[in-house]
């Protein structure tokens, strides 16, 4: 991602203008030199603090975000949002844990990864044929699915399960002590949002049913047949993250996700994808994943209290993405 | 889009048309009361039983919930969002169970006045960077969510203080009839106080403006911004109004945020205020948050799961909302 090309005659990125220029062309730039200022700053704080091991330690706690991320980045380009990731990815963790006991594991992802499609499902008939909003369709849908959790929580109490071990290896293990296992499931999911958002027609459609709905329609997108099938990809990944999570803690509970609801939407916007639609990437949302997980790692080796933590937390996003928004000039 | 026609002629209907016009205008929300009220006679029927300690605890329970759905509804009427509002409540929760721990009766009053100012603030400044940032609204108050939930930590790290008994006296109980619980008596008052004064004025008219069409309410000389950062503090009120309720009818000032950011958007939802903005009133939204806590309570009765309650408050979430779409389907057809 080094685009600023460096040739004799007058470099457009110079002037103030031209940095603005390359701020909007290349986010990726700005972002991953912030990203390299706080790995800096990591280490004036706590010198040595960066190794081998605190890398691999970020990777394995940026992966299940980044896919969640995911979740939003796709959401949002089409001017939605996915509130209820938190909801379906605890309880496919949930669901995965009480029934490894009885069926075993692979059914038992099988039947929580469809659990999840099927909310998907719901959600994309919600907003994509009755077109209700984005943000009341995924609150009331996390709604209902905290309560079947819940409900089938008190229906399982006497099954003992648990996270099966395999997930936890899957969470937390790495190899040669840097690349977290969890990057086998992380790696195919982030190339298919990569590649389906640039190369693929289905991905050039999401931008075009968030950019402009109506030119999208009269092109002859359907735009419910797209946001159909978008609510189900971003529950299936929801679930898939909601393993990763309940295999790094090692806990299965029905709220367990819910603490990366927000946390993934500010990666997405930090990541530079536009709320309103139509514009951004999933490669700034990666960025963007590692930059809060960075953050919030810096604090808590700073010593801080979880509460000061959070209001760093908080105006750290305020200020990122209000400089965003001045630099690039859009909204 | 006819939000701001330019001469808007004063006719003056006649009575009968006056009352059916108001009435066609609030249907949503006189359809709602009549669900409770149906809704209450549905509940005496399956437990006898259900009656003035029913009405009260029911009255208590709501308050805070139905504080901040007010608090929501006012933002977005002028057609912003704020999920921030149960983070406020937390954070005037505590600092009054905080100032009021083992300070004389009197001192209350002092604290309720901080309090109340403390809110209009962070409500203020929620406003302000939605509005100097240009950031998406719905990101703003978020990421500010975690700064007053952090700062409502550093308050009190775990539940405690006190309140003053003035205060807890003001929700419990009963106002007159024991029928009418103290509690709703102080939600109505304080609401119209504080609204309806607003409402009747020019910045009334100004917050329905911007959150219908901000441009027209731009070119007919509204100032957008400084309205918008009154929206969010009147919000910031309110939201503060249902912290000090929190404290009152608990004792204490609890720094985790309940569910109610969520809650209230789903109660402003179901009260009949349009988040796109500009429509709907503080009344629907309320009215909602009752009908919401009596089918739990009727849940309970009816020996169902509790669970299924959020489950039937999801579901019925989804299908107000459904339902009003097709509606506005069918009247675009016709």
């Amino acid at each position: 991602m080094t685009a600023v090309d460096t040739s004799p005659v007058r470099n457009p990125y110079l002037t103030a203008a031209g940095w603005r220029r390359l701020f909007r062309d290349r986010p990726m730039v700005p972002l991953l030199i912030l990203l390299g200022l706080l790995v800096v700053a990591s280490e004036v704080a706590r010198p040595g603090i960066v190794s081998l091991n605190w890398a691999a330690t970020i990777l394995r706690a940026a992966v299940p975000l980044a896919i969640l991320a995911g979740c939003q980045t796709i959401a949002m380009l089409t001017g939605g949002i996915d509130l209820s990731v938190g909801a379906v990815g605890s309880m496919t963790g949930f669901v995965l844990a009480t029934l490894v006991g009885g069926p075993g594991l692979a059914a038992g992802l099988a039947i929580a990864i469809v659990i999840a499609a099927l909310a998907g499902l719901v959600t994309g008939i919600g907003v994509g044929v009755f077109r209700v909003h984005p943000l009341i369709m995924t609150l009331g849908m996390s709604l209902v699915v905290l309560g079947l959790a819940n409900v089938w929580q008190i229906v399982m109490v006497q099954t003992g399960g648990g996270v099966p071990p395999s997930l936890r290896t899957l969470g937390t293990g790495t190899l040669l002590g840097i690349i977290p296992y969890s990057f086998a499931v992380f790696v195919p999911v982030a190339a298919l949002i990569l590649l389906g958002l640039r190369r693929t027609g289905y991905g050039r459609m999401l931008y075009a049913v968030g950019d402009n709905p109506v030119a999208a329609r009269l092109s002859g997108a359907r735009a419910w047949q797209v946001l159909l099938v978008l609510y189900v990809i971003s529950a299936i990944l929801a679930a898939l993250a909601g393993f990763l999570i309940s295999g790094l803690t090692n806990v299965a509970s029905v709220t367990l996700a819910d603490s990366y609801v927000l946390p993934s939407v500010a990666a997405a916007v930090i990541g530079g994808t536009s709320i309103m639609g139509g514009r951004g990437g999933y490669g700034g949302t990666i960025v963007g994943a590692l930059i809060l997980t960075v953050i919030s790692a810096l604090l808590t080796s700073l010593g801080y209290p979880e509460a000061v933590r959070q209001v760093l937390y908080g105006s750290i996003i305020v200020i990122v993405a209000a400089a965003y928004t001045r630099v690039t000039g859009e909204t | 889009m006819t939000a701001a026609s330019p001469t808007v002629d004063e006719v003056r209907p006649r009575p009968a048309e006056a009352i059916t016009g108001w009435a066609r205008r609030n249907a949503w929300t006189l359809g709602l009361i009549a669900f409770f009220f149906v809704l209450l006679a549905f509940t005496r029927m399956i437990q006898p039983t259900y009656g003035v300690t029913g009405v009260q605890g029911l009255a208590i329970s709501v308050l805070p919930l139905a504080l901040a759905a007010v608090a929501q509804a006012v933002i977005v009427i002028a057609g912003g969002i704020d999920l921030s509002i149960g983070a406020m409540m937390a954070l005037t929760s505590v600092v009054s169970a905080t100032l009021m721990m083992g300070k004389p009766e009197e001192f209350g009053f002092v604290v309720v006045v901080v309090v109340l100012l403390l809110g209009l603030l962070l409500g203020a400044v929620n406003g302000s960077l939605v509005v100097i940032t240009r950031v998406p609204d719905i990101i703003v108050t978020l990421a500010m969510s975690f700064v007053w939930a952090g700062s409502a930590l550093l308050v009190l790290r775990t539940p405690g203080g006190g309140s003053a008994k003035w205060l807890r006296d003001l929700v419990l109980g009963s106002f007159g009839n024991e029928w009418i619980p103290k509690a709703f008596v102080v939600l109505f008052v304080v609401v119209a106080v504080i609204w309806l004064p607003i409402r009747r004025s020019r910045l009334g008219l100004s917050l329905y403006a911007i959150g219908s069409h901000q441009l027209a309410a731009f070119r007919s000389g509204v100032s957008v911004g400084r309205t918008k950062i009154i929206a969010y503090a009147l919000g910031g009120l309110f939201a503060a109004l249902a912290g000090l309720s929190l404290t009152a009818s608990t004792g204490i000032g609890t720094p985790v945020p309940g569910p109610y950011t969520l809650l209230s958007v789903a109660a402003v939802v179901l009260g009949g205020v349009s988040l796109a903005g500009g429509r709907g009133g503080l009344v629907g939204p309320i009215v909602a948050v009752v009908v919401l806590s009596l089918i739990r309570t009727d849940m309970t009765f009816l020996k169902l799961n509790t669970n299924l309650a959020t489950v039937a408050q999801g579901v019925i979430l989804i299908a107000v909302v459904m339902f009003g779409t097709l509606i506005q389907f069918r009247r675009e057809r016709a």
